[in-house]
């Protein structure tokens, strides 16, 4: 870990407010001593890709295990009877 | 007048609203002309997360698919009067939460989303053995055990999609819906604030308390998989 940058930010609070950072929600000087901390600690550059990686993941279209025939049934009656008009 | 593109996938680089709101003219157009096979297709694109964001207002899972086809019969009821001011799914997931929250207070099940808390509340969001101790007087607070990087490959596997999703499921409710309604629906904050009737700050931290347990979920299974190079 380098201590060429001077940091006081420390990695167990990384882990606590990332959603902030990656939110854009942080000041930008909270954002810099974020960014600051990234520069010098490797383990912490990895744990951000994880959590982007993780919320990439999440967004992966489900794999759907099918809607009973039962519901497609009604919503398919509801349909045709919205369709049929007032 | 563009041709709309199909929106087959989100993806990283989800695409421009503009290209969303161009498929939901075509769709809700094909809607109107009363065509069964679109009406379908959205159904199975909306109704499971229809169902699992119901099921965080109400108190049972057949209850959770009552309101979702209740929110598809309001769907198809303000259909002629939607405009396109938001994306149709924003639109859908908007009645979706005012049946729940209505169906939630008759059933006087409902608590105000906030309050749905749970014993996790404190727990940090990694393991407190991973660190250093705090009065280390070299690395206070650093990494004693840091994360190892994953391969990409085993990142998009249909096998961690799956265990992702699990993951989402197993989640206590609140920090459910919200993951779902984000990440995995990919709407806005905003948005989501204003369905769930939460604040900014609220949702946030229930987002982080979701990601932060989905990640680990990830990590745990990843790392039976071997070194990655």
């Amino acid at each position: 870990m380098s201590a060429a940058i001077p940091d006081d930010l420390q990695c167990k609070e990384v882990v606590e407010i990332i959603t902030e950072y990656l939110e854009g929600a942080m000041s930008p000087d909270e954002r810099t001593r974020f960014e600051h901390h990234l520069v010098a600690c490797a383990p912490c550059r990895v744990y951000v890709k994880q959590m982007r990686d993780t919320i990439r993941v999440s967004g992966q279209r489900p794999l759907e295990e099918g809607i009973p025939p039962s519901t497609k049934g009604a919503l398919l009656d509801a349909f045709r009877t919205w369709k049929k008009g007032p | 007048m563009t041709p709309a593109h199909e929106v087959q996938s989100k993806s990283a680089s989800a695409a421009p609203l503009s290209t969303e709101l161009d498929a939901d003219r075509d769709l809700v157009a094909s809607l109107r002309r009363g065509d069964e096979a679109a009406f379908l297709r959205l159904v199975d694109q909306h109704h499971r997360t229809m169902v699992r964001v119901a099921r965080g207002f109400v108190g049972s899972e057949a209850l959770a698919e009552e309101v979702a086809q209740e929110a598809w019969v309001g769907v198809l009821k303000g259909l002629d009067g939607f405009e396109g001011r938001s994306t149709l799914k924003s639109w859908i997931f908007r009645i979706l939460t005012n049946c729940a929250k209505s169906r939630g207070s008759r059933e006087r099940r409902t608590q105000p989303f906030s309050a749905l808390g749970s014993s996790s509340d404190d727990e940090p969001s990694v393991d407190a053995d991973r660190f250093i101790d705090e009065h280390h007087p070299r690395w206070p607070g650093g990494w004693s055990s840091p994360p190892a990087p994953w391969a990409d490959e085993h990142c998009l596997s249909k096998e961690t999609v799956r265990l992702v999703q699990r993951a989402i499921e197993a989640l206590p409710p609140g920090q459910r819906e919200v993951v779902t309604l984000r990440d995995v629906e990919e709407l806005s904050a905003e948005e989501v604030c204003e369905m769930l009737g939460i604040t900014e700050v609220n949702q946030r931290v229930l987002l982080h308390r979701a990601r932060s347990k989905i990640r680990a979920a990830v990590e745990s299974h990843l790392r039976g998989k071997g070194p990655s190079s």
